[in-house]
């Protein structure tokens, strides 16, 4: 039982967060040690590239846990969330792309490739600063939690809910897709930012520096999920749920349900946002196809498949469609969409709390026939 | 204290932050008056020159027809709907009408809807404790921790309303009249000065309705209470004062006897049970 008075320590005391932030400090130590340890070539090892494949695993699973944040306890379906994770992922992106120099193809000491190549003659003044990590860093919150507070201010203000709603961010994240397929608006056009060297000094190439960034997207992933945890199990919480499940009456009680949801609304912009600034280092590119409606709906059904309003489950969820993914595409890539959809439909008509009911069913069964074998001995002491 | 004490002593707010209680002025009787309050919806006159004054501390009922206007007199109190002309004044001091939901809330008024609403995901107690008066924004929710004086306070109405054996199981899975009185208790979390309900006995046996009354009564008196119904067995037997509505205004005003043989309301209403 959480006990302590500060929210953000209370899930360390949960059982549930202990055993997740065990599994996945154990998982993230594995693959490191079999990384360095195991020589290449033996059957154990684990190559740089599986190392960044699970590196953007992770990155999807901080992002699925921001959705359900806003989905499983809010009851908002936001189907725009690939924009927030595109906005990090593009303020990083930048910042790589301020980082290259005069390395590039056209040399130019201070533009990228991109703009030599449309004639610009000088950096537009949103790129200013992107040179200095910290700032970056900063925009990587800052940028989509300031798409998130405007949108959901308004959005909120006006009591716009349900299917409304996810109609308007799947509108958002489409409209922002389109801007930033123009070659005017500065961001690299349909190439989007690539050809990326170094990330605070270190050669993004080295395989070092690649288990680095894994490591880095482990802990984020922790801390994010701590962060949701402590939301989640605060009266904050269960003011949510309250705003989920009967709006106007947690209105009566007193709570500004607009304000409730766009905190927690920029919170999940927020980490979507960090999610999508490690996974740009690892994958090497970052272009307007991740703001695409067909990504941010593909983060939904991870959710519901991991099951929703648990956190854990979306991290389940996110990881295992994704391996899935990798394999499908790999063996049958034709057939992979066909998986997906067949997945959602199964899922939901046998597991319709996702993964994770199953295995708090199990878990309530064994919890059952524990209490049915103590009740006895205490009968007979 | 002096400015340097205050600043810094961390465990509390600085005076001139703390937030200035603007208590209910009651002082002249009345704790709740309409007056000449005229709404209509697309032509519809829903209320038609409604006048009503609630005492402070008074159990009132209100019985009328469908459609005589209860439900919108309702939502004119709570912020809800806004009149077209007329006054709302809640005790001397506070005019209704320039307030929103939340505010209105938070000064005491507490409103028990027809359907119960109770938060069903959780537990009786989180139920109760998100009712609780306490600062209701953003960073203090999150922020919050439970203390005893709270718990006891928690303890204290889930004694009021019989729910204690429940009290850490799912709100759905309670009975419909056991989230009646959930809701009550919600409401009384809230301290409020006027509660406000809305046929509270709709869907339940005997025996409930008689717990229900039970429980109307015990709280008349700490607070006034304005109870919405359409059963006459019910408001006979809480009944002292009753208003009859009709049309969006009021027909008659009285106990119980008196309204009940009224020419005008036998004709309007109790005339089409008979």
């Amino acid at each position: 039982m959480p006990t302590s008075q500060f929210w953000l320590l209370r899930p360390l005391q949960e059982r549930s967060t202990q055993i997740f932030l065990g599994v996945l400090f154990a998982a993230v130590a594995l693959v490191t040690l079999l990384h360095l340890i195991i020589p290449e070539g033996h059957a154990l090892h684990v190559s740089a590239y599986t190392v960044t494949l699970l590196g953007k695993y992770l990155c999807y699973a901080l992002l699925a846990v921001a959705v359900d944040l806003v989905w499983g306890y809010l009851g908002i379906l936001s189907l725009g969330h690939g924009a927030f994770f595109a906005l990090g992922g593009y303020a990083m992106g930048m910042y790589l792309m301020r980082q290259i120099g005069d390395r590039g193809t056209y040399g130019d000491p201070v533009l990228p490739d991109f703009m030599v190549f449309l004639n610009w003659d000088s950096l537009p003044w949103y790129w200013q600063g992107f040179d200095m990590a910290w700032f970056a860093f900063i925009m990587v919150l800052l940028a989509p939690g300031l798409l998130a507070l405007v949108f959901g201010f308004l959005a909120f203000r006006s009591r716009v809910t349900g299917v409304y709603l996810s109609i308007i961010t799947q509108a958002l994240t489409f409209a922002l897709m389109l801007a930033f397929f123009r070659n005017e608006m500065g961001f690299g056009g349909n190439n989007g930012l690539t050809d990326f060297r170094d990330i605070l000094g270190l050669n993004l190439r080295t395989d070092a520096t690649r288990l680095g960034l894994f490591i880095a997207t482990g802990i984020a992933l922790a801390i994010g999920y701590v962060i949701c945890r402590g939301i989640v199990t605060s009266k904050l919480g269960r003011v949510s749920i309250a705003c989920r499940d009967a709006e106007a009456r947690t209105r009566f009680l007193g709570y500004r349900v607009e304000r409730v949801q766009l905190f927690v609304f920029v919170v999940s912009a927020m980490l979507a946002g960090v999610a999508g600034a490690l996974y740009v280092p690892q994958v090497g590119i970052i272009n307007p196809s991740e703001f695409s409606p067909l990504f941010s709906i593909e983060i939904v059904v991870w959710v519901a498949l991991g099951g929703r309003a648990t956190l854990y489950g979306a991290v389940i969820g996110a990881i295992l469609v994704n391996y899935a993914k990798t394999v499908f595409t790999g063996v049958m890539p034709d057939a992979w969409l066909f998986a997906l959809g067949g997945l959602f439909v199964l899922v939901t008509v046998f597991l319709p709390k996702g993964i994770a009911g199953l295995l708090q069913k199990r878990k309530k069964q064994e919890e059952d026939t524990d209490t049915d074998a103590a009740q006895p001995k205490e009968a007979t002491a | 204290m002096s400015m340097f004490e205050q600043l810094t002593n961390r465990d509390r707010v600085f005076d001139f932050l703390a937030p200035v209680a603007s208590p209910v002025d009651v002082r002249h009787g009345p704790i709740l008056y309409l007056e000449d309050v005229n709404v209509s919806f697309d032509g519809f006159k829903a209320i038609n020159n409604l006048n009503l004054t609630i005492d402070d501390g008074e159990l009132r009922c209100i019985i009328g027809p469908n459609g005589a206007g209860k439900t919108t007199m309702m939502d004119i109190i709570t912020g809800k709907t806004r009149p077209d002309t007329g006054s709302v004044w809640f005790g001397s001091r506070h005019n209704l009408l320039t307030m929103n939901e939340p505010d209105i809330a938070s000064l005491g008024i507490g409103r028990k809807f027809q359907k119960p609403t109770v938060f069903e995901a959780l537990t009786v107690f989180e139920n109760l404790e998100l009712a609780m008066a306490a600062d209701k924004r953003i960073w203090p929710t999150l922020t919050a921790i439970m203390k005893a004086e709270y718990r006891d306070r928690i303890d204290e109405v889930l004694e009021m309303i019989g729910l204690k054996q429940l009290r850490d199981k799912l709100a759905g899975i309670l009975s419909h009249g056991q989230k009646q009185w959930l809701e009550i208790g919600m409401l009384l979390m809230q301290k409020p000065r006027l509660l406000l309900v809305d046929e509270p006995v709709a869907g339940m046996t005997e025996q409930e309705m008689e717990r229900t009354a039970e429980l109307l009564t015990s709280l008349a008196g700490k607070q006034s209470v304005v109870v919405v119904e359409h059963d006459m067995g019910f408001v006979r037997s809480i009944a002292r004062q009753v208003t009859v509505l009709h049309q969006g205004s009021v027909l008659a005003e009285g106990t119980m006897d008196q309204v009940s043989n009224d020419p005008e309301v036998i004709k309007v209403y109790l005339g089409e049970e008979a």
